[in-house]
């Protein structure tokens, strides 16, 4: 009994320790302009104001915009051209498939910076600067090593007996791919792309480099041209309602996937 | 019968080729799309650092060698923005190993609200970096937060060098120690009950059971973890910019590359930098693998399971 205590303490901490710092940031978006400044934890006076201000910025929901769709498309091309490559590294004898691995490897320890000055160049003058395109690519990079490793590892669970017996019912490698691993794979795929989007919702780094105006600027990137002239005198409400905001499809994305993502994140891990 | 065993080996062979061919074929997108968006670049990169090119004063544009290498390197501003960059990653990693750890232990350990606490964690990880960032800095600005509120009055944390250093791996350690906490969980898993059980009927106490056994054991999963985290604390970009944009001499390499290229429009210093950071993370990596015998995920995988 002394033990279950001191286990519903510890764990107490710890849920402290992840939620605070996000319940703040709550508490700040939708405390009144005359109370922000009070240092409270708790709002004193509650107000929906801050969110319906960002609303009515147009350059938000424009950021929203295209950070939903720049994500969506970068996940789904890195899945699809990910799945493709983690396949053959997972089940396939070939040479070069080291050479693929490396590179996967080399692309996740990059430093994303040293990507920025000659990417800011090359896109200036190939007409890419300051649109999705721009930005799905470098996200697509980014998130294709993850892509390949998660899913690779998960290809290895699959019982794959079940590929022999399909080939034997005369069924070609790709035929054995599409038919009978693709759906036997779809969990992995989707744990796979929720991680991925996650890297592109987060990304910052090229949102604000590789952008000039709302046409191309994701979410993040616009939260940081917030200024207190558009809706308030001071930026702080909106920045929090808008930081709320973009949080919330990562917290929907943990409660109904917790499971998956642990396993995800973990399952290059241990081998490691 | 001999013809028969001749006909299965060239369709064995033919099979091996095809399955050769799909390989390359599967591969090749993946593959051609992260060398076209990394490769060209980075070598683009070092041609312009051997160019004096700042746009805006294009004209003057030339061939100028290593000159650029030789002012970044002699910039006070560039070595003071190495060291906050290796003393951030050195002591906000050293914290996540040990506070990630313990949260590993607690996650792994707990049986009751397992679920909530793993999902809970889950959050710090997910959270836009730059989302985050934004309620660490108005937690620590006077008047609007509720830990400044807590400090003595006319103290401005994020005004002062060191204070502001604090905060920056604060928030750091925040957001990431869950993901190592994970990786380290994972590590968890490998060691096996029975000899903790065995050294436990030894009289092994708790401690001796977790330093002579566990640690050991997980150090595959530990060092990898270290590489991983500190490859990415060195990149560390959003939370200073956020915090600090830089001020009070709070820069990352990652912050002023940056602001020599979308202030400075700077692009051959900005390049030289790129280079210069490119090459510290492969230094990092090679110290990492040669001198922990860090495996990467993927690196001869099934090999060692």
């Amino acid at each position: 009994m002394a033990s279950r205590t001191r286990w519903g303490f510890i764990n107490l901490i710890v849920v402290l320790y992840a939620l605070i710092p996000v319940l703040w940031i709550v508490s700040l978006s939708f405390k009144d302009p005359g109370s922000i400044t009070d240092g409270s934890f708790i709002p004193r006076k509650w107000t929906w104001a801050n969110y319906r201000g960002i609303f009515d910025n147009d350059d938000f929901v424009r950021g929203l915009v295209n950070s939903i769709g720049i994500g969506l498309i970068s996940t789904a091309v890195a899945i699809v051209i990910g799945t493709m490559a983690a396949y053959a590294v997972a089940r396939l004898q070939f040479p070069g498939r080291n050479l693929v691995l490396g590179i996967s490897l080399l692309i996740s320890m990059f430093p994303q910076i040293s990507l920025v000055t000659p990417l800011f160049q090359i896109e200036r003058s190939l007409g890419l600067f300051n649109t999705w395109l721009g930005l799905i690519l470098p996200y697509i990079t980014f998130a294709l090593p993850l892509t390949i490793f998660t899913l690779a590892n998960f290809f290895k669970e699959i019982p794959w007996d079940l590929e022999k017996a399909a080939k034997m019912d005369g069924a070609t490698p790709v035929q054995a791919f599409r038919l009978v691993i693709a759906p036997l794979a779809a969990p992995g795929v989707v744990t796979t792309a929720i991680l991925a989007f996650i890297v592109c919702w987060n990304d910052f780094l090229f949102a604000i480099s590789l952008t000039s105006s709302s046409a191309a600027r994701t979410a993040p990137a616009t939260i940081s041209f917030f200024t207190g002239s558009s809706q308030f005198e001071d930026p702080t409400g909106s920045i929090a309602a808008a930081a709320v905001i973009i949080t919330i499809p990562i917290v929907l994305f943990v409660l109904f996937f917790q499971r998956r993502i642990v396993s995800g994140l973990t399952s290059g891990a241990v081998k490691g | 019968m001999t013809v028969l065993t001749k006909s299965a080996k060239a369709a064995l062979s033919e099979g091996r080729r095809s399955e050769r061919r799909l390989a390359w074929w599967l591969c090749a997108p993946a593959a051609i799309v992260m060398l076209l968006v990394t490769g060209w670049p980075i070598v683009y990169s070092f041609l312009l650092s051997l160019q004096r090119y700042d746009l805006r004063f294009p004209d003057r544009r030339a061939w100028i060698g290593v000159e650029n290498y030789g002012t970044v390197l002699t910039s006070g501003f560039w070595w003071s923005a190495l060291g906050v960059t290796l003393l951030i990653t050195l002591v906000s990693v050293v914290i996540e190993l040990v506070l990630g750890m313990a949260i590993a232990v607690v996650m792994y350990r707990t049986l009751l609200t397992r679920g909530l606490v793993r999902t809970v964690v889950l959050i710090p990880y997910g959270i836009v970096t730059v989302a985050a960032a934004y309620g660490w800095k108005y937690a620590w600005t006077p008047g609007t937060g509720w830990l400044a509120a807590m400090l003595p009055a006319g103290n401005a944390p994020l005004t002062e060098h060191w204070p502001a250093i604090g905060i920056i791996i604060l928030a750091e350690v925040w957001k990431t120690t869950p993901f190592m906490a994970l990786l380290l969980m994972a590590g968890l898993a490998l060691v096996s009950e029975d000899a903790l059980k065995a050294a436990s009927m030894d009289g092994a106490s708790a401690w001796q059971r977790f330093t002579m056994i566990t640690l050991p054991l997980m150090k595959p999963a530990i060092v990898a973890a270290l590489l991983f985290r500190m490859l990415d604390a060195f990149r560390i970009f959003d939370n200073i910019y956020v915090l600090t944009n830089g001020a009070q001499d709070t820069s990352s390499v990652s912050v002023i590359a940056y602001h020599n290229l979308i202030g400075g429009l700077n692009l051959g210093i900005g390049s030289t930098m790129s280079v210069l950071i490119f090459l510290i993370v492969a230094i990092i990596a090679l110290i990492f693998v040669k001198g922990l015998g860090a495996s990467a995920p993927g690196q001869d995988p099934g090999g060692k399971r």
